[in-house]
């Protein structure tokens, strides 16, 4: 077990567990927030609205942790990319947390009270709250493609030059769409798995066209990526996996198609983003037939891909700097050290098979349809 | 160095969200424990007066816990978002407990708080228990891991500064792990967290029997609650986290502080019940001293001795003195990273390294510092002696009280009478005093470690992000509206649904004689065959 204990490898697999964790999110959290976007589209009366919320009511609480986790990973396995992403993102994070803020508390309040003002009010906030925070997370994305406008001074303290409007480009707002589109299509195919007949089939509808558009923008984003539009960097310097964590000393130089160089050396590769295209297509394909089980899956690993397709594209990088490249974080300079991540590991190892059990069950007690019926019956709903 | 008005608008920033947060966290704690010992007691004897009373404090708890789940992910990300140089200097050993608390504790808390509200007629009553211990389990689990890297911040044991990577790193996980000052911090914050779950449940089952409402449910709830109460609070006073003052030099400052202990007195030295401290002359009028208690409390001894600030304080600038050194050779080092002998020197000296960046806030390069800026650097590790009196009575005051409200009630629900009215009045006038006291806990441990964030390692003035001032401004100006809308939903929801009561729970059971039938104003609910 020694080899997994080298700092090189533990740096890898930190770099594969911060891809698990993001993937877990979007897997989990992202059905409940493309659920939430939809709301207003596929529940017409307060009924119905609380069908789809309900399909989500007992684990979108559990589905969330993935994102504070994630938060947690990203502070505790990659610091420095922490502390510089969370603070020159500071207002787009500020407005992810405004959402995140609201969400657990519409949850919990709309159907506290009968008033239908209070409850539109809450639908509203739902709803935004599952619209507004993948397309921030998209646009994210689409920015560290890009690379943001940041240095370090002799003592690692980070300073981003660029504003929340500097985030707001073409190229990453694409990208914050592509992340709408997605969600909102496994959004939907939760809802045609989970809910009542009419809520079901106007997910379905919706949801077929989400998984096209979805499709059909992401294998767009791979031509733009080739033509240069989405960034690209290359490593001019050789990569020391072992070395101390300090990202300033290797040479970085802007590269129009760099994001292609891991393909072009192992194309193999290029079965995550095609597994990417071909989940969102396989799922618009089940939303057509009413496979509803299988269509989940589909745009459940249609999702995984598309996250799994950027990680792969910029490995070693994870977040290249723009004013100056020589300073761009990258898995072999900007992760915590040896002990740290050996440490972490133990704990992920320990607890991550334990989480997966106990959310399976979960899931399991809670198996079957929402319906009409079934919450005006149930002793508890939303 | 980041801009000072950037400092305190994020510090400003960091105690609004913080304290905030703490208004849902204890009652989250407290009542997790206590719904699962009235789900115990409902599976134990099969009564269903016990499962409404689960589902009853239940539904009040789900209404707070939301606001505590909403407000807590906003602390996870402002370490990142305001304090970025914090988050990469310390980033090695701190969030390693924020993200196994996410592992451990979250997890676990939010899959079963889903399954506690939606489980009931899924699954077996023994099921459902143990569903409902793991939820409490989880934010349990939770507090322990928040207050092992919060205990870090007061006494970062088992970490050392690497100049090859410029910031802090582990070198013994176990030392963070089972640091003392943490595990002092957990058990006095859990417990009151327990306290304040108690004083909810009491404060709330006193006003329904006042009222002569659901007095099966209140009444059983209000012996609970006493009960739980009188532990509790013992183990806040008890276990309160003075033991881990004697560990460290700021540790020390603070206990000085909070005790407005100019000069080191022999021992065992004496406690001043009140008095006024005055910063400036150094000393405390109309001071009022018990002998030997704060050697006592301090120590756990009559024999140490408690440090006096201004000793401390020549303690201090002796640091900063060997601090320098350290500072130097790190500067060498940076300037040139072949220069062995450079961090030979700077590794020698680095424990001292933060003292010397105290001198940062009177001069850019320390290594001019004179005399003078040395003094005034040792000065400012005393953080504001009379903030730290006052808030540290004030707590205790509070403490003091509530250990006699629940000792008389526990006494009362021993004797066949009901509890006299004159108690359930007070109960009912204690309801804010368990937030209040942690406030103002929360407010000595974290405002009397100034001018450290990390104590003795990273002084707070340096550990901002470089935002603009507009950034802050709207941010706190966001969060002061969004939360402060919510504290009024959160706050209407809560009176709305303890009004309305539990409804259906008064037929279900019988009523304990006696109970009500002494308070010819009040309407008795009829037992139920």
């Amino acid at each position: 077990m020694e080899f997994l204990f080298d700092y090189g490898t533990l740096r890898v697999i930190w770099w594969a567990l911060l891809g698990v964790l993001l993937i877990g999110f979007a897997v989990t959290d992202g059905f409940d927030m493309g659920a939430a976007a939809l709301l207003p589209l596929v529940g017409r009366t307060d009924e119905e609205r609380r069908v789809v919320i309900n399909t989500v009511g007992p684990v979108w609480e559990g589905n969330q942790v993935w994102f504070i986790l994630g938060g947690g990973a990203i502070f505790a396995a990659w610091p420095a990319l922490y502390a510089l992403s969370f603070s020159g993102f500071y207002l787009a994070m500020f407005l992810v947390l405004f959402f995140l803020i609201l969400r657990p508390v519409a949850f919990k309040y709309r159907s506290k009270r009968t008033g239908e003002k209070w409850r539109r009010n809450w639908d509203v906030a739902l709803m935004l709250s599952g619209l507004v925070p993948p397309v921030i997370f998209g646009v994210a994305v689409g920015n560290a493609l890009l690379g943001v406008p940041f240095t370090f001074d002799g003592d690692l303290r980070p300073d981003y030059q660029g504003g929340l409007f500097g985030l707001l480009n073409p190229p990453a707002i694409f990208c914050g769409v592509v992340s709408l589109a997605m969600l909102a299509a496994h959004g939907a195919a939760w809802l045609h798995l989970k809910a009542d007949d009419v809520v079901a089939e106007r997910a379905r509808s919706i949801g077929t066209k989400a998984a096209l558009a979805a499709a059909a923008l992401f294998a767009f984003g791979g031509v733009f990526t080739a033509a240069g539009w989405l960034g690209g960097y290359e490593l001019t310097s050789t990569a020391d996996f072992t070395g101390p964590s300090h990202p300033i000393g290797k040479t970085v130089e802007a590269a129009s198609g760099g994001w292609f160089q891991n393909y072009r050396e192992a194309p193999i590769l290029l079965g995550v983003p095609l597994l990417g295209i071909a989940g969102l297509a396989l799922s618009a394909v089940g939303f057509r037939a009413r496979a509803k089980t299988l269509t989940l899956l589909a745009s459940g690993v249609g999702v995984a891909m598309v996250i799994a397709t950027v990680g792969v594209s910029m490995f070693p990088f994870l977040l290249p700097s723009t004013v100056d490249p020589s300073h761009s974080l990258m898995v072999f300079d900007a992760s915590s050290s040896r002990n740290t991540l050996r440490n972490m590991l133990i704990a992920t190892v320990l607890f991550l098979p334990l989480i997966l059990g106990y959310t399976a069950w979960a899931y399991r007690i809670m198996r079957g349809q929402v319906t009409v019926a079934s919450i005006s019956e149930a002793d508890h709903a939303y | 160095m980041p801009d000072p008005l950037i400092v305190d608008l994020s510090r400003l920033q960091f105690a609004l969200t913080a304290m905030y947060h703490f208004l849902f966290v204890p009652l989250t704690l407290g009542l997790s424990i206590l719904i699962a010992m009235m789900e115990t007691v409902y599976v134990m004897t099969g009564r269903p007066i016990w499962r409404e009373m689960t589902k009853f404090w239940g539904l009040l708890f789900g209404i707070n816990f939301a606001l505590g789940v909403a407000t807590g992910i906003t602390m996870e990300f402002q370490f990142g978002m305001n304090w970025a140089f914090y988050s990469h200097y310390v980033g090695d050993v701190f969030g390693a407990p924020l993200a196994i608390e996410g592992l451990m504790a979250f997890f676990l808390e939010a899959t079963f708080v889903g399954l506690f509200f939606f489980g009931w007629d899924r699954m077996g009553a023994r099921q459902h228990l143990a569903v409902t211990w793991l939820m409490a389990l989880g934010t349990n689990f939770s507090a322990l891991w928040i207050l092992i890297a919060n205990g870090w911040m007061q006494n970062p044991v088992g970490a050392v500064f690497n100049p090859d990577t410029m910031r802090m790193e582990v070198t013994d996980f176990m030392a963070v792990m089972f640091n003392p000052v943490a595990q002092a911090k957990f058990v006095h914050t859990v417990s009151a967290g327990y306290v304040t779950g108690a004083v909810f449940v009491l404060a709330v089952s006193a006003w329904y029997m006042v009222k002569g409402r659901h007095i099966a449910l209140a009444q059983r709830s209000f012996v609970i609650a006493s009960a739980f109460g009188v532990a509790s609070t013992l183990s806040v006073l008890v276990l309160g986290d003075e033991s881990g003052y004697a560990v460290t030099d700021h540790q020390k400052m603070k206990l000085a502080a909070m005790e407005a202990m100019w000069h080191t007195e022999e021992a065992p030295a004496s406690f001043t019940l009140i008095g006024i401290p005055d910063q400036e002359a150094q000393e405390t009028r109309f001071a009022i001293h018990i002998p030997w208690v704060m050697g006592i409390i301090g120590t756990r001894s009559l024999d140490t001795e408690i440090k006096g600030i201004v000793e401390l304080v020549d303690d201090a600038e002796a640091r900063v003195r060997t601090g320098l050194i350290a500072y130097e050779a790190l500067e060498t080092f940076k300037a040139d990273r072949s220069d062995m002998q450079a961090r030979e020197r700077f590794i020698e000296y680095r424990e001292d390294l933060g003292y010397a960046q105290l001198l940062k806030q009177f001069t850019e390069d320390p290594l001019l510092a004179d005399d003078e800026m040395i003094r005034q650097a040792a000065w400012s590790t005393v953080p504001s002696v009379p903030a730290a009196f006052f808030s540290f009575r004030f707590m205790v005051a509070a403490g003091g009280i509530l250990l006699i409200l629940f000792v008389l009630a526990f006494f009362y629900t021993t004797q066949e009478a009901a509890p006299p009215n004159w108690l359930l009045k007070a109960s009912i006038l204690a309801f804010p005093v368990p937030w209040v006291a942690m406030e103002l806990g929360w407010f000595l441990a974290e405002f009397g470690r100034q001018p450290w964030v990390i104590e003795g390692v990273l002084p707070t003035f340096m550990a901002a992000s470089n935002l603009t001032v507009s950034d802050i401004l709207i941010t706190i100006v966001g969060f002061t509206v969004v939360y402060g809308v919510l504290a009024i939903i959160e706050v209407q929801l809560m009176l709305a649904a303890i009004s309305k009561g539990p409804g259906i729970v008064d037929e279900l059971d019988d009523l304990v004689p006696g109970l009500g039938e002494n308070r010819p104003d009040t309407p008795v609910a009829a037992p139920a065959e």
